[in-house]
């Protein structure tokens, strides 16, 4: 089990070694400096910051050169925001998203899984139907509508949460909701669509001539293999939720890592949303290989095999 | 194709949609950018939407937005569609080093996040298809140049999930016997590609469809409510929400420029959604 995660882990390094220097080639040969603000700087200046940030010669050699910082573990500065050093950026305002992401995370399967199986219980009767709908419509619902439309009701016409900001745990069920609800329904209709699979399936016929019941039967002998599919779907969906923050800590003005990465790529910040793009590269390759694991944890088949 | 009730009904309402959204703005008596001295008046007779911070009416602007918003999805699912089948279908076809090949590009394109794609892809070229443009006979669509360029853009991110799928297609198909036959009778690998195989994926495809289309809508608004996709003057679904979220305060907020665009957006998405659902009932592979 072990050497299987470690070869996947190590067999996806040159994607994340070829995603970060795509990346930092795509923001230098956009055009636009990070070093010109308000007017457009004199050659020299321009010259001289250029050379202190290590971004002068050609593309190659610069890429080279942020590529040997990054090895000994150094992100950079921030161009933008002077004075301050990307790791620390990062540092700061990931453990914010990271909060509200395993919030809504913990929320979109604790409600998905078992409204998903009730539906496949109830497959074919009238719940199943306007359960499908419901589903879809949360699909259909994409964050910054639900953000601005949740402010509008529950903070600014019920009155009940406070509209924006940082720092109290009511802050975050706004915000924790808004990105949790379209990920329900798709953590909802994945559960359903693996119970009925396994539904169908011989162990299961088994068990119901035996006498076991319905309820038992669903959420006892069926869940665990038919929620395969959505452990394969929860890892990217939750380096998923990182970006999805994007809108809503746009709307609730979080000073999380969407913020910054948004920011930088407007600015040209190059250290910083290579910094940013580097994360969660490996945010991604990280809750991947948890999948993985927890695949091998459910399927003794898998398990066997590897 | 036979197709439901609910289906029939589906349709109709998304032709009302792109009824309104071709005629609506010719009908209306209300230019897309006429300001006037009404401002944020609340949706009456006069105005049915009401109006917003200039005093242009909200309805005429949300149907000359539904006009980009589905424009962007047709054009880029189109794109999308193209790229992804060939792509998928050379990987699944060549095997063994191209393939890994192809499919780690596409890896790397997966885990790069798209508004870097598409934020560089629109500023890199914006000026010079501009220039481009005004040298040809296509000269009034220049000052477009950046719409333009968000088409083909989000088709350009939005093309990797289908390269996949068409991909492990392809593994299976090409190992059944017809196409070993094929290959017996000395017909050359175009043919087989485009003529044997491609048949076979085109249900798959056409279920494709009809997600991405509401993936790229979805994608353009995301972009243009963070500022980032389509500029003022013009406006689609995405820029008249962030227009209404902008005006979100405590006092008194403007409901009716958030709903509005919220509903129509949402309902537009549902309704492309549940298209969808229903086409992959018929094709019989999900009355699940």
């Amino acid at each position: 089990m072990l050497t299987f995660l470690a070869r996947r882990f190590i067999s996806s390094i040159p994607v994340v070694i070829a995603v970060l220097a795509l990346c930092f080639l795509l923001v230098r040969i956009a055009p636009g400096s990070p070093f010109a603000a308000e007017r457009a700087l004199d050659a020299r200046t321009k010259a001289v910051l250029e050379t202190k940030y290590g971004l002068s010669g050609s593309l190659p050699e610069q890429l080279l050169r942020y590529g040997s910082r990054v090895l000994r573990g150094d992100l950079g500065d921030s161009l933008k925001f002077r004075g301050r050093t990307v790791a620390e950026i990062i540092g700061q305002s990931l453990p914010r998203s990271l909060l509200i992401g395993s919030i809504s995370f913990t929320l979109a399967l604790a409600l998905g899984i078992p409204l998903g199986a009730y539906a496949a219980a109830q497959h074919r009767g009238k719940g199943d139907s306007f359960f499908n709908s419901l589903a879809l419509l949360t699909l259909s619902t994409p964050t910054f509508v639900l953000a601005p439309v949740s402010v509008l009701v529950f903070a600014f016409g019920l009155k009940l949460l406070p509209p924006a900001g940082w720092g109290t745990p009511s802050q975050l069920i706004l915000p924790a909701f808004c990105l949790a609800i379209p990920f329900i329904g798709a953590a909802a209709r994945l559960t359903r669509a693996g119970l009925l699979d396994t539904l169908n399936s011989d162990f299961v016929r088994a068990a119901r001539a035996k006498g076991v019941s319905e309820a038992s039967l669903v959420y006892r002998h069926a869940l665990r293999p038919a929620i395969l599919p959505l452990v394969a779907y929860a890892g990217p969906l939750a380096a998923n939720i990182l970006t999805g923050s994007l809108v809503i800590e746009e709307v609730f003005a979080i000073p999380g890592i969407g913020q910054f990465f948004v920011n930088g790529v407007i600015n040209r910040d190059v250290f910083l949303v290579s910094g940013v793009v580097l994360v969660y590269c490996f945010l991604l390759l990280l809750f991947n290989l948890m999948a993985d694991w927890l695949t091998a944890l459910l399927d003794p088949r898998i398990r066997l095999s590897s | 194709m036979r197709l439901s009730r609910p289906a029939w009904l589906i349709l109709g309402l998304l032709g009302v949609l792109v009824l309104a959204a071709i005629f609506g703005p010719v009908m209306s008596p209300y230019g897309v950018g006429e300001v006037s001295g009404n401002r944020l008046a609340p949706p009456d007779g006069q105005h049915w939407f009401g109006t917003d911070l200039h005093g242009r009416d909200l309805l005429t602007r949300l149907m000359y937005g539904a006009r980009i918003s589905l424009l962007v999805g047709l054009v880029g699912a189109s794109i999308s569609l193209l790229i992804g089948v060939a792509y998928g279908l050379v990987a699944g076809y060549l095997g063994g080093w191209a393939d890994i090949l192809m499919m780690r590009v596409v890896d790397v394109l997966y885990a790069l996040p798209r508004i870097v794609l598409v934020i560089v892809l629109i500023s890199l070229f914006d000026l010079k298809l501009k220039t481009l443009l005004d040298e040809t006979f296509l000269a009034p669509f220049a000052t477009h140049a950046r719409l333009l360029l968000l088409f083909v853009g989000l088709g350009l991110v939005e093309w990797l999930t289908l390269a996949r799928i068409v991909r492990a297609q392809v593994l299976t198909i090409k190992e059944r016997p017809f196409v070993l036959s094929s290959r017996l009778i000395g017909q050359t690998t175009p043919v087989i590609l485009f003529r044997q195989i491609l048949p076979q994926i085109l249900p798959i495809v056409t279920t494709y469809l009809t997600l991405a289309l509401p993936a790229v809508i979805l994608e353009e608004s995301f972009l243009s409510f963070l500022g980032l996709g389509v500029q003022a003057p013009l406006a689609s679904w995405g820029t008249l929400l962030a227009d209404g979220a902008s005006m979100l305060n405590p006092v008194a907020t403007p409901w009716w420029l958030i709903v509005f665009p919220a509903v129509v957006l949402v309902g537009c998405l549902l309704l492309l959604n549940l298209l969808g659902d229903q086409l992959r009932r018929l094709d019989g592979h999900a009355e699940r």
